[in-house]
């Protein structure tokens, strides 16, 4: 649906925000676009939708070039942008309303209803912009970016700062677009959001991207644990009887740190086995803790494997 | 061309201007009626006549050419100049429609209130003196291309403004002292003649001239030359808006 081949751009000033990225987006999946702050995710997005230039490379969506047939193009994007934007005097209906009309569509008020509805924004529909809390406004936004019927939609970082509650919600609301067949692209820097929504996830790190993979496998690879047992008495090594479980003594012998894979039922079963084998040695645990690996490590994990 | 697209954004410019309609309408009023009392009557008791014309209906053309220049700059660089300090812009610019197209509709908008708003302000004068319209036609000349070529200039303060201060700047610096040493209120005859060539290096001496003539066939520089002055401005805009879009300049980083 969308193909990237070798962007990179460069802005004024010499920064370099995207490097040589090459990205492909197929029809009607979920697309996670998962990298820390300062990534290029917007950048990337920016580009696609024609609101940032390239310094090299090309863009194509359903086949069109973005710069040469950009009527085309952009007429099958939705783009949300991260920024809260409105124009605070407006209606809901009228601004959403607007949206379509730029798109060069012609009026449809029922389809305007259909998406102020889906969005739970219909008893709003006559409330001025600066009326609307926050969630609602980027709900509003979504709407806009729905009123001219895209077969894409780029959400740039839907669910940032927003509560949990809503969160729930825009998710929701994804799933239902992504089953009318609209093609999604969200950016994101919460892994769990990208576990929670996406087919496929691309990590991007620095302007590169560093891998795309399918959901599934990429968890799979990310999924690792570690489980802590703070010991009551130190060890110097670790007991016979248990050294069939792959456990490393740290802490100075006060702890023993057990890795694991929480998306492998296997490893997570074995837990279970390692705790009776503890309780069968007699080891007293004072404390104990898993700890995920966060983003951070993932990253830093992702580029050690590329050097 | 995109119509659709085009009608829109113009349409909701238009919107965005009726919504305070009668404080648009309001205020010309009460200026013209404010310039008619003072220069009017103050004025008008010692010059009697200009040219041929009482000096009432001789400030009409020049105070239909000063609503039409502040209005067009102001309502044309916020305009586009809100947008892009809201970040609404990226929609815009996402849309599928040309540059050309974005300038009709935001242009067009603001070109089209500020001759409606110069129209309220002849019908005004009215209540106050008699005047006649001797070219009719030609007056609706000027009044399109000065509208249209001073909502472009208005348009691109409003890209380069990057804050209020230099949207208030222009207008205010520039514009208003160019359109009252214009010869809005005189005919630059009555300058002295060092003055009166210092004078013809302000821009609105040409179009003040011209729609002067318009209405009553007397002009301080041919209508000819005002008409290709005016050409001449509408280019230049032209040309500079061409260079904003061609380098992203302030819209595409
Ligand atoms: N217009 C710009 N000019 C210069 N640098 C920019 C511009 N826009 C973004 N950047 C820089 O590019 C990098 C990537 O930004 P962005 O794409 O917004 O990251 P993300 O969305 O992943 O947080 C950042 O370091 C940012 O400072
Ligand atoms: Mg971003």
């Amino acid at each position: 649906m969308i193909r990237v081949e070798g962007l990179s751009k460069t802005f004024r000033g010499g920064f370099q925000a995207l490097v040589d990225v090459d990205l492909e987006i197929r029809r009607g999946e979920i697309f996670a676009l998962l990298g820390p702050n300062g990534a290029g995710k917007t950048t990337l997005i920016s580009v696609i939708c024609g609101l940032v230039n390239p310094s090299a490379g090309r863009v194509t969506v359903d086949g069109y070039d973005n710069l040469r047939e950009y009527r085309k193009a952009r007429a099958l994007i939705g783009l949300v942008p991260q920024e809260l934007t409105s124009e605070a005097f407006t209606t809901v209906w009228d601004t959403v309303s607007f949206s379509r009309g730029l798109f060069g569509k012609p009026k449809d008020p029922a389809h305007i209803e259909r998406v102020l509805r889906s969005l739970t924004l219909w008893e709003k529909r006559d409330n001025r912009l600066l009326q609307l809390s926050g969630g609602m406004k980027r709900r509003v936004l979504i709407a806009k970016a729905l009123a001219h019927e895209p077969q894409v939609l780029f959400l740039d970082e839907p669910t940032a700062g927003v509560d949990v509650a809503l969160r729930r919600e825009m998710w929701e609301v994804v799933r239902q677009l992504r089953d009318q067949g609209v093609t999604i692209i969200l950016t994101t820097h919460y892994i769990e959001e990208a576990e929670e929504m996406a087919d496929r996830i691309g990590v991007i790190r620095r302007g590169e991207i560093v891998l795309v993979e399918n959901k599934h496998a990429l968890m799979r690879k990310l999924g690792n644990k570690e489980l802590t047992l703070h010991l009551h008495e130190p060890l110097d090594a670790v007991p016979t009887a248990l050294t069939g479980h792959g456990l490393a003594l740290t802490d100075e012998g006060h702890a023993l740190v057990y890795s694991y894979n929480a998306a492998s039922q296997e490893e997570s079963s074995s837990i279970s086995g390692l705790l009776a084998d503890l309780e069968a040695v007699g080891l007293r645990v004072k404390d104990l803790h898993t700890r995920q690996s966060s983003l951070e490590d993932i990253f830093v994990s992702l580029v050690q494997e590329r050097a | 061309m995109n119509l659709q697209s085009v009608k829109t954004l113009y349409l909701a410019e238009m919107a965005r201007s009726l919504r305070t309609l009668l404080q648009s309408v309001i205020s010309p009023v009460i200026s013209t009626s404010l310039y008619f009392v003072v220069f009017g009557a103050a004025i008008g008791t010692r010059i009697s006549e200009v040219d041929g014309v009482s000096y009432g209906a001789f400030i009409v053309p020049g105070l239909i050419m000063l609503m039409l220049l502040t209005q067009s700059v102001s309502n044309a660089s916020f305009g586009i100049f809100f947008p892009r300090f809201s970040g609404s812009v990226y929609e815009i610019l996402s849309a599928p429609m040309s540059y050309v197209e974005v300038v009709i509709g935001y242009v067009g908008a603001a070109a089209s209130k500020s001759m409606l708003l110069g129209l309220i302000v002849l019908l005004t004068a009215r209540l106050f003196v008699p005047y006649s319209i001797e070219h009719p036609l030609m007056m609706l000349v000027f009044l399109v291309l000065t509208a249209v070529t001073f909502s472009l200039l208005g348009f691109i303060i409003g890209i380069w403004a990057d804050g209020f201060e230099k949207l208030q700047l222009v207008p205010l610096l520039v514009i208003t002292p160019l359109t009252f040493l214009g010869g809005t209120f005189y005919s630059i005859d009555m300058l002295p003649p060092f003055w009166q060539t210092v004078t013809l290096a302000n821009p609105v001496v040409y179009l003040v001239s011209g729609f002067r003539w318009s209405f009553y066939g007397i002009s301080d520089v041919s209508p000819l030359v005002s008409l290709l002055m005016i050409l001449l401005f509408l280019s230049v805009a032209l040309a500079v808006l061409s260079w904003i879009f061609k380098s992203g300049y302030r819209l595409k980083p």
